[in-house]
């Protein structure tokens, strides 16, 4: 009986539904009259509605009667909601308003790369970062294909826009790293301490960067470390050098994790097949550990723990230029241990925290007999050690802008001691910092900020104003400006011998453009940098020292034209002199190269699942001290020009169930003859040149992972 | 007796009301499911026509899952049939709302963790050089979740198939894993019994062309 009913009603229902339609039908556009399509068009609690076609224009037909409200929804634009009367609509004209997301808003990009999984449309991916040829898995020798960083490989650092590796910091979650290279022999470079595995994004700041960090004139390397990995995960490799293992564990409820992670490298089985230029005595032997953890302390707050402990000890010996048919050596022993712990948390609406404490230690103990015989075989001993914490504080000012606050405080110690002869001093730093992010509009930004630091050794305090600005022309480009002074303590050789010297400074103007779309991205910077106080030796330890650096940098990467096929170039120019240490006048410095350029070439075969890398790098000659010259002629004559071309080649397959990657690597393949400098013999009259230690580095290996697919991570390595 | 007469006309009346609801849902539904698996659906015009409609049905019927999770199917195979690699993040991020919004009214559903595969698929798809490993596992993961929520889904085993018939031997797929993966795909679309006529039921035929594909 009910079901009759139900069926009766419905018959008398329907005709009046049928009775009661009405045909809605308009256009949708934006607010400059374009047509807009894929608008989902409805009346608001039914199902009647239509998507807008390729013109902007719709129709559906509705039951509803009388007054409704009509919604209309696309990603990028506000929600519109109108009333209308279903009764006598007519032909709709309906207009949405653009809205301000994160891909329009303009963002502070003046002096540096960002690379960055986190946001769209950043110039490098992580992975990227490392993508070369010939980088061998460090960090900063895949930087160095980046505009602005020289391609100074017979020392250690990046050295950045007429700067000297010193003046570039490197940190980790915000937290200063004090030796971020591994301890070598004179004239080799050491290679960066950290796993590019460890990092979820990295930026190379070649000037103008933020009033949150301060202490580096030049340039500032931010590495930022992974959050917790997604699954548990196992990895060993084997290669011609040594072996690694290393391991992650996540909990069951996702929400704690740690990691272990080994290393031995030992270079002297290498070496007995490779003659190297150098003999060596000791080594090359290395043993690297690391540990971390994470906890996610709630739904906003991350803690992070990260220790490094790694030991090595190398030594060579090579014929004596200053006594020919003397033998010299180098030995140098080293202990690095590293350890930061952050901690974020978001404080209610509009607050937001940041905590970071750090810890590090590295001694070198050094014998040599390079130097002239009088004094007697030499024993150094190098131990530096420092204690950071750090705190900051962001507050989101209305939609975009935001204000930060806070604070560092640096003990750090050095002793020295030459021959059992001690130089010894301790520092107090503390800094604070102030800064806003103000967005005047959607596409145009202001950074403003400041920051005082005091340093007890050098019982001095600065006060160092940031200001950059920033505007987007349309979706893909943007110009920006940068404006800022830097201040930085001398270096610990410097300081120890004389605790009268005040801080270095260097002051930046940035301009840049940059147009970055999906598949590439081109970018030019013009910089002009002024050094003040700089350190001179000569004739007493003193701050008069100055300099400047100027040039043009052009990047362009492009990842669409080849298929299969990914590359960028970079190329920069530099005008810098400076008059610090021993220089009688202002010369160009001899780690700075006029005209810098680089190509990196990956290519991936899908078929053969082969991956492909060539890096090529240029550089200009060097100037070097000829101590015959007369003084007006000091630095004066140049080195060959440096050319080093990289290859790799990769090849990924799975065994049983771990995924493999066999890497072949050869660095500087066609054994170009590469010279830095040269050594002079104390009375002028014999020289040796300063050449890699081998010309061409051949490096097999085979890495399985278990759990986690790590295969492109080892081949974008190579 | 007349009395009787008005009871019933109300009870009858009421009992209309709410069917008619449901049955205004059930059609608009069955309307829109009914040629999910047809190819002419498979055009971005089309796909985009039908993921707004179900928006627009989810937006009133707030307690169902099914129009999110429809919604998010048709946006993610918009992903898969448009050429235009630049839509694909804004895309996969409207399907992962409507996902979120599925889930939360229907949780540790197998049917929901294929579509999340699905969209973990897409994203990985953008820029697999730098993407691979990240959205790859999570494409696994996901699959694994579906498995573990209910074993007897076809769709799960469809999703297997496919990635096993294009991953390269080097990578641990085969033609052969492909076809065994795809059998039992088709058995388990033979056995499934859905829960009602608008429940995800998508997926056989294209098992189907797979299966000739590996053989």
């Amino acid at each position: 009986m009910l079901k009759v009913n139900l069926y009766l009603s419905l018959f008398i229902f329907l005709p009046l539904a049928l009775l009661a339609q009405h045909k809605i039908s308009g256009k949708v556009t934006d607010s400059k009259k374009h047509p807009l399509p894929g608008v989902n068009i409805s009346i608001k609690g039914t199902y009647d509605g239509a998507t807008s076609k390729a013109d902007g224009s719709f129709s559906f037909t509705t039951d509803a009667s009388g007054d409704q409200v009509l919604t209309a929804v696309l990603t990028g634009y506000q929600l519109l909601e109108i009333k209308i009367s279903t009764d006598n609509a007519g032909q709709l004209s309906v207009i949405l308003r653009n809205e301000v997301n994160a891909l329009r808003l303009v963002t502070i990009s003046a002096g540096s790369f960002e690379a960055s999984d986190d946001k769209k449309g950043t110039v490098l991916k992580p992975l990227d970062i490392v993508t070369t040829a010939g980088a061998g898995a460090d960090i900063v020798n895949a930087i160095k294909t980046l505009p602005g960083a020289q391609q100074t490989n017979d020392r250690e650092g990046l050295f950045v826009r007429g700067g000297t590796g010193y003046e570039t910091q490197t940190l980790i979650d915000g937290m200063l790293v004090r030796n971020p290279f591994s301890s070598t022999t004179p004239d080799v470079p050491g290679r960066g301490r950290f796993s590019p595995f460890l990092f979820k994004g990295t930026t190379f700041s070649s000037g103008g960067y933020s009033a949150q960090y301060g202490q580096a004139l030049s340039s500032a390397l931010a590495l930022e470390s992974t959050d917790l990995p997604q699954r548990s995960s196992a990895s060993i490799g084997v290669s011609v050098i040594g072996f690694s293992g290393g391991m992650e564990n996540l909990s069951k409820d996702k929400k704690t994790s740690w990691g272990l992670e080994g290393d031995y490298t030992n270079l002297s089985p290498y070496y007995n097949v490779v003659k190297p230029r150098q003999t060596p005595n000791l080594g090359p032997e290395f043993i690297g550990t690391s540990v971390n953890f994470r906890r996610k302390t709630s739904s906003t707050g991350l803690l992070k723990f990260y220790g490094y402990g790694n030991w090595g000890k190398l030594g060579f010996s090579s014929p004596s230029i200053e006594y020919p048919g003397d033998t010299e050596s180098y030995k140098v022993r080293n202990g690095n241990i590293y350890t930061n712990m952050t901690y974020r948390e978001s404080l209610g609406r509009d607050w937001r925290l940041y905590i970071g404490a750090s810890f590090s230690t590295n001694s070198d103990n050094i014998n040599t007999d390079t130097l002239i015989k009088a004094p007697l075989p030499t024993a150094i001993r190098i131990q530096s050690t420092l204690s950071q914490s750090r705190m900051m504080f962001t507050r989101n000012l209305g939609r975009f802008s935001a204000l930060r606050l806070g604070g560092e405080y640096q003990y750090a110690t050095e002793k020295f001691s030459f021959n059992q002869m001690p130089y010894n001093y301790a520092d107090n730093y503390i800094a604070g910092f102030t800064e806003a992010d103000i967005y005047f509009t959607p596409s145009f930004v202001g950074r403003v900020g400041g920051r005082a630091e005091y340093s007890s050794v050098l019982a001095r305090m600065n006060i160092a104003p940031r200001l950059s600005l920033a505007y987007k022309v349309n979706t893909f480009s943007q110009f920006s400006v940068a404006y800022g002074d830097y201040y930085q303590k001398p270096e610990p050789q410097y300081i120890r011998f004389n605790h009268g010297l005040g801080y270095m400074k260097a002051t930046h103007y940035i301009a840049s453009f940059q147009r970055v779309a999906s598949d590439y991205t081109f970018r030019t910077e013009l910089f002009y940098k002024k050094y003040t106080d700089l350190v001179k030796t000569v004739p007493d330890y003193n701050n008069n020292g100055n300099g400047y650096a100027q040039g043009v940098e052009i990047f362009w990467r492009d990842r669409k034209t080849f298929k299969n096929v990914d590359y960028w170039i970079s190329y920069s120019y530099l005008d810098t002199k400076r008059n610090y240490l021993n220089f009688p006048k202002e010369v160009q410095p001899d780690f700075a190269a006029t005209h810098t350029a680089s190509l990196v070439y990956k290519h991936f075969f899908p078929k053969l699942a082969t991956n492909l890398g060539f890096t090529y790098t240029f550089a200009t000659g060097r100037p070097y001290f000829n101590p015959n010259l007369p003084a007006d002629k000091f630095m004066s004559e140049k080195t060959i020009d440096y050319h080093a071309l990289g290859v790799s080649v990769s090849y990924l397959t799975t065994i049983r169930k771990a995924f493999t990657v066999f890497v072949l690597s050869v660095s500087n393949a066609p054994a170009n003859k590469q010279v830095f400098g040269y050594r002079y013999s104390s009375d002028g009259l014999r020289r040796g040149e300063i050449t890699p230690n081998v010309p061409r580095f051949v490096y097999i290996g085979m890495f399985m992972s278990i759990g986690t697919d790590r295969r492109q991570d080892v081949i974008n390595n190579f | 007796m007349k009395r009787l007469f008005l009871s019933l006309f109300l009870i009858s009346g009421l009992a209309t009301a709410a069917v008619a609801q449901s049955a205004q849902y059930q059609d608009a539904m069955l309307k829109q499911t009914g040629d999910l698996d047809s190819s002419r659906t498979f055009d971005s015009e089309a796909l985009l026509a039908k993921a707004n409609t179900f928006e627009r049905i989810a937006e009133v019927e707030k307690t169902q899952w099914l129009p999110y999770y429809y919604a998010a199917y048709c946006q993610v195979m918009m992903c898969f049939v448009s050429q235009d690699k630049t839509k694909t993040d804004e895309l996969a991020d409207k399907a992962s709302v409507n996902l979120d919004k599925a889930e939360a009214l229907s949780s540790k559903n197998s049917e929901i963790a294929c579509v999340r595969s699905l969209v973990a698929s897409a994203r990985l798809m953008v820029d697999p050089a730098s993407r691979g490993m990240k959205y790859g596992m999570e494409a696994g993961q996901q699959i694994e979740l579906a498995k573990t929520y209910n074993p007897e889904n076809p769709r799960v085993y469809l999703l297997l198939g496919q990635s096993l018939l294009f991953t390269p031997e080097q990578f641990g797929g085969s033609k052969t894993k492909a076809k065994t993966m795809l059998e039992t795909a088709m058995q388990k679309y033979a056995a499934f019994k859905s829960d009602s006529a608008i429940a995800p039921h998508w997926g056989e035929p294209y098992a189907k062309e797979l299966l000739s594909k590996a053989q």
